[in-house]
């Protein structure tokens, strides 16, 4: 497990093409834009990934809400392993 | 129509800019209206620009352009260029018969998020007899292959019917081998020239299964790579769609002559008054219009609907497919099996002859 949480950690998480994040100040929430369909994200998926620039790997992201939210690492490490792998999932980001 | 001091609606979701009727195809299940509009009635730049803002401004949060074809209109590129710089998300649903290199690469510098690109069929030539277009399956294989070498993300969009239903595996191959992210496969919906053609495109049970099947097999294989939708024939279905996610509720339509418009058939309905891009703001129209609170919510609902519990997860169904079948637009949709026409579905399904009728061409006056 922790071999690969640390070579996972490495990765560098982009949005993929025809997909990103958008703040929406009609109905002041977060929105994931993809083809076809705008989803609402949710306040933790917000968080995360206002910090997807296609630079910040995923731990840097996670070091980075740790501290925002002086919140135990491992927790964040969870919300931000899930994430990223459900939304590469659906083809919205890419890890590389 | 609103009533002071009852709560706004809530903004649309997406935009569905209908640019022009004109088209190089001729699908006979196009959704487009019957009666088309003529080149010269179409909204010019100044007027769609402006509509933009007003989409942006009001919380719209995608624009889909579309036709008849878009690529038509040779201000697609600044439209789109415009929509972005908005912060909308910009989809482009194109036959792609008129689409080159040269244009892709203005759309693609424009900042075009996405692309839907119909096809009638994975055979070239049933797909051109189907579409009446000879020579468009090779126009659309290079447009397919000049998108995905742009990078630009690709979904290929197949409307199913009885004639080309026994081909969806192959659809699904083709999208696997030109490298779509997507594909949709939709069997046709019975308004407007898909009503006119029903007998030439309602497929049997036996068909339906057979591509719900294929789809199942294809998803399996996929995985994550390719998503499919799948939209099924609501005359097999035990319950309509929720129509445009509820009428007034997630969509706005605009005509090529700037009608706004709940969902793309509205104009069937009889005794209404479209409202125009032109003579009111698209906010106005959205929350006070008459046409716009006509169905919206659930208060103007009958029984069986009005004590219904899925009230609210398919809001009544299509208000078009209730006209055009059980002659009133505000009747339970006849898909429902608990709607009183409902016979009105058996009966088309029964009537169905053996061999399909010749299609009617979607055609500028070819319509009855
Ligand atoms: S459905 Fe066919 S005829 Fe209608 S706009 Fe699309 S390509 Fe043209
Ligand atoms: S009765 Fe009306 S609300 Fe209930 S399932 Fe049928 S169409 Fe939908």
């Amino acid at each position: 497990m922790t071999i690969a949480t640390i070579r996972e950690e490495t990765c560098v998480p982009r949005f993929a093409r025809g997909t990103r994040l958008q703040y929406d100040r009609v109905r002041e929430q977060w929105f994931v834009q993809a083809p076809e369909r705008a989803f609402l994200a949710d306040a933790v998926a917000a968080e995360i990934l206002q910090l997807v620039n296609g630079k910040r790997s995923l731990g840097q992201i996670i070091d980075q809400l740790t501290e925002k939210f002086s919140a135990p690492r491992d927790v964040i490490t969870q919300d931000v392993m899930s994430m990223t792998q459900d939304l590469a999932d659906k083809q919205v980001l890419l890890l590389a | 129509m609103t009533v002071p001091g009852a709560p706004k609606a809530l903004p649309p979701m997406s935009l569905l800019a209908e640019l022009t009727h004109r088209c190089p195809l001729q699908c006979p299940y196009c959704s487009n209206p019957l009666r088309l509009d003529p080149r010269a009635g179409e909204l010019d730049t100044a007027t769609w620009m402006r509509v933009l803002d007003e989409a942006a401004a009001m919380g719209i949060l995608q624009v889909h352009f579309s036709g008849g074809e878009p690529m038509a209109r040779p201000d697609l590129a600044d439209l789109v260029r415009h929509a972005v710089s908005l912060g909308l998300y910009t989809n482009l649903i194109t036959s792609g018969v008129l689409l080159t290199r040269d244009s892709l690469k203005n759309l693609s510098e424009s900042g075009l998020d996405h692309i839907q690109l119909s096809f009638q069929d994975a055979d070239a030539q049933e797909g051109e007899r189907i579409g009446g277009m000879a020579g468009a399956q090779a126009k659309k294989l290079e447009a397919a292959r000049l998108i995905v070498e742009d990078g630009l993300p690709l979904t290929l969009n197949f409307v199913i019917h009885r004639q080309n239903a026994e081909r969806v595996p192959a659809m699904l191959e083709l999208a696997e081998q030109l490298g779509a992210r997507r594909v949709e496969i939709a069997h046709t919906q019975y308004y407007g020239w898909g009503l006119l053609n029903r007998d030439a495109l309602l497929p049997d049970r036996a068909q339906l299964d057979a591509t719900e099947q294929a789809v199942a097999a294809a998803r399996t294989r996929f995985g994550n790579r390719i998503a499919i939708d799948f939209v099924t024939p609501d005359y097999y279905a035990e319950r309509p769609k929720p129509c445009m996610g509820g009428w007034g509720q997630r969509f706005l339509n605009i005509s090529p002559s700037g009608k706004v418009l709940p969902c793309h058939a509205a104009e069937t309905i009889p005794g209404l008054t479209f409202p125009t891009v032109t003579e009111d703001s698209l906010e106005a129209i959205w929350q006070d219009s008459p046409l716009f609170n006509l169905f919206r919510g659930t208060g103007w609902m009958p029984e069986p609907c009005q004590s219904c519990a899925f009230k609210e997860d398919d809001w009544g169904g299509c208000r078009c497919q209730a006209l055009a079948l059980a002659g009133q637009a505000s009747a339970t949709d006849p898909v429902c099996h608990r709607a009183p026409a409902h016979q009105r579905i058996e009966q088309a399904i029964a009537a169905r002859p053996a061999t399909p009728p010749e299609f009617r061409y979607r055609r500028y006056n070819n319509a009855p």
